[in-house]
């Protein structure tokens, strides 16, 4: 295992400066019509958020209705089969609704209600996020729109019926891709036209600021509890961090509260597809270069025009060209290595949780669990791997079956 | 003094409005584009929007989005959109040309050589449709530099202290946006922008044209009354992309897509004709 960096020290982790910007990275790069809702946004969340009954409001929700604190679970088969380091899982996909993505929509449902907006909007790809917001929506009785590119409706059917039964409406995207960056053109669009009475719920750490922040700041809760809870079941720090990175918001919830730990190493796993040597994976910061989409600047997937590229992944919630601008900036200042994992091994690692420790984990985890199983086979039993278990699979099983040509309705439908 | 400001100056002095048609570089061509740019001016454009093809146009509606898409599948990319300035260049000397775009394609090929290609193709003026001016870093100061006018947007959404700051950022002309959404969208809300441009108006002496919303002779006439010129893009857009043009008709199919943009001019001139009478 490389070492951490020894220059961490002294570096100042409290990004990002009072304009959104990470170094380089963040921004507001949004049209006219939108620079004024999120500059009310801004000022609503850093009024709110220096409000201490808004963080009890918040903490109680997450225990009484996601069920929080997620117990971190010591995977011991699983570490037995690497022969190496101990895992530890972080499971959020105990969460109500299944991933840590309720986290996030819990709290900016509570400012869209503070603010005194009627109607929430968000994109999805997996469809957590999409659920996540439904369920907050129906919770404060909201309206609520969620946006979704056509294809990952086919791959997600079953959060698709989810948020319909929570009452909300799901708008296939056809534009473009037909997948999660589309949606969230689509949901931009969309608040740009009923910007007075909409708000709308970013579900990753990317976008203007301040979601970049504010979405961080809710799934920093994920890393606060790990923190405290690997503290006492093992008596130190884990050796080793590691998280799935779509747009990066579980990876940068268990991250944040450990980046001045200088002996925590941390690995933000990417979507490698098929391959980073193909031009089939959604991995920006492993194989792309620093552009700007979706109100910020960060690391792309772009030709050498600037058209963003298309993404392949396996997982629906990987499955995009952009990634949180503080992602970004910590691979400059190389806090966290930012590798990949292709399909075949976020499947590999799919089966052998499932079957090793009886959890069936979300495909977009399962490329964390890929990464993990093998830094974990590197290292020693005395050392501890931290991975965030972000969601739970049984969104997936279907589209398994089907890429392992199973006929899904013969497995599941007991003699029909 | 700019292109774009002497054009504007000229149809100031004869009290005539702007009349501003924006296309997508490349769709359904480029030659095609070349062709349907001086048919426009040959219709009374006064100055052409062209809009640089981006994979993601989130402020822009449906009709420029598919002629976006119809673009990129022919492989427009910005590199063509200059070759397509400089060659209209060529051959219409007068006419200023604007490039509308979002950033990604230009961060990509660097702020600075995109500065020194649009200065080689003539190009007059710059708006970068998701680059606030506050996060714009050496682009307009580079633009600047080479007699490029840098425009930018304001919104009925514009708080009246940031419109201020707007002014001070742009030349060329001020873009007012008549509506909250899209490009394409329905202008429904006529009194906000007749208010917000008085108000522009007594903050700057630029060049106030009106944006979005308008789609045919009625709207035209009615948001030229307000501003100093108009806009017309997804309309124009629209009507190319459903135009034969694989039948072997390009003439008519041009001059088909560009009568809205005739038709315009001739109301306009005909309003102003008859205010020069009363006058
Ligand atoms: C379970 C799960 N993990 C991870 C992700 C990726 O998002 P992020 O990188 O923001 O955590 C998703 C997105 O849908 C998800 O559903």
């Amino acid at each position: 295992m490389p070492d951490t960096d020894k220059d961490i020290a002294g570096t100042d982790f409290s990004g990002p400066d009072e304009t959104g910007h990470f170094g380089p990275y963040g921004g507001m790069f949004v049209g006219e019509t939108l620079i004024r809702a999120v500059t009310e946004l801004a000022e609503a969340y850093t009024e709110l958020s220096s409000n201490r009954e808004f963080w009890k409001g918040f903490d109680a929700d997450l225990a009484d209705y996601v069920g929080r604190p997620s117990p971190i679970y010591l995977a011991e088969r699983l570490s037995d089969a690497c022969n190496g380091a101990r895992i530890w899982l972080k499971r959020e996909d105990l969460n109500h609704t299944g991933a840590h993505k309720v986290n996030n929509t819990i709290g900016q449902a509570l400012l869209a209600r503070h603010m005194g907006k009627t109607r929430l909007i968000a994109e999805t790809g997996a469809g957590q996020h999409g659920v996540a917001s439904a369920t907050v929506a129906a919770r404060l009785g909201l309206q609520c729109r969620v946006y979704m590119g056509a294809e990952d409706i086919v791959r997600q059917a079953p959060n698709v019926y989810r948020m319909k039964l929570l009452g909300a409406e799901v708008v296939p995207v056809e534009s473009g891709s037909r997948t999660l960056k589309d949606a969230m053109n689509e949901a931009l669009r969309d608040w740009a036209t009923h910007v007075d009475n909409t708000y709308y719920i970013i579900g990753t750490v990317a976008g203007p600021h301040p979601y970049p922040q504010m979405v961080r700041d809710f799934q920093s809760v994920i890393g606060r509890e790990a923190r405290s809870q690997i503290l006492e079941r093992t008596g130190a720090l884990p050796e080793a961090l590691v998280a799935c990175v779509g747009g990066g918001s579980n990876a940068i919830g268990l991250f944040h509260p450990f980046l001045a730990d200088n002996g925590v190493a941390m690995y933000g796993v990417e979507a490698a597809g098929l391959g980073l040597e193909t031009p089939d994976h959604a991995a920006p910061l492993c194989a792309g270069r620093p552009g700007v989409l979706h109100g910020n600047r960060t690391y792309l997937m772009t030709d050498e025009h600037g058209q963003i590229l298309d993404t392949h992944s396996i997982s629906a919630g990987l499955d995009y060209p952009g990634v949180g601008p503080e992602h970004s900036w910590l691979k400059d200042l190389k806090r966290v290595q930012y590798v990949g994992a292709t399909d075949a091994e976020a499947l590999e690692a799919f089966h052998q949780l499932t079957r090793l420790e009886g959890i069936i984990p979300a495909l977009e985890s399962s490329h964390a669990l890929a990464w993990a199983t093998r830094l974990a086979a590197g290292m020693t039993s005395g050392q501890n791997i931290l991975v965030n278990l972000s969601g739970r699979g049984d969104k997936d099983i279907e589209a398994v079956a089907r890429l392992e040509g199973a006929d899904f309705g013969s497995i599941s439908g007991v003699g029909r | 003094m700019s292109r774009i400001s002497q054009c504007a100056a000229r149809a100031s002095a004869q009290g005539r409005g702007l009349l501003i048609p924006y296309l997508v570089a490349g769709d359904p061509d480029f030659d095609t584009s070349l062709e349907i740019m001086h048919e426009l001016v040959r219709q009374g454009a006064d100055m052409i929007e062209l809009g640089i093809p981006f994979s993601d146009p989130s402020s822009d509606g449906p009709a420029i989005q598919r002629g976006v898409e119809r673009a990129l599948a022919g492989g427009a990319n910005l590199n063509g959109v200059l070759e397509l300035a400089a060659k209209f260049r060529v051959g219409d000397t007068q006419t200023p040309i604007v490039l509308m775009g979002y950033l990604n394609p230009i961060e990509i090929m660097g702020y600075a050589q995109f500065t020194e290609r649009c200065a080689r193709a003539d190009v007059d003026g710059v708006l970068v449709v998701d680059m606030p001016p506050a996060e714009a870093g050496d682009l307009p100061a580079l633009l600047s530099g080479r007699e490029i006018d840098r425009i930018f947007l304001v919104s009925p959404t514009t708080t009246a202290a940031r419109a201020k700051e707007i002014i001070e950022c742009t030349s060329g002309y001020l873009y007012y946006v008549s509506l909250k959404g899209v490009t394409g969208a329905a202008l429904e809300d006529r009194e906000s922008v007749a208010e917000n441009i008085v108000r522009l108006r007594e903050w700057t002496a630029l060049p106030v044209v009106v944006g979005f919303g308008i789609r045919d002779v009625e709207t035209a006439l009615a948001m030229s009354e307000l501003g100093d010129g108009i806009i017309i893009g997804s309309a124009l857009v629209e009507r190319i992309g459903q135009l034969p043009w694989a039948s072997g008709r390009k003439a008519d199919c041009i001059s088909e897509a560009v009568a809205l943009i005739g038709a315009v001019r001739q109301a306009l001139d005909a309003r102003e004709g008859t205010g020069e009478l009363n006058s």
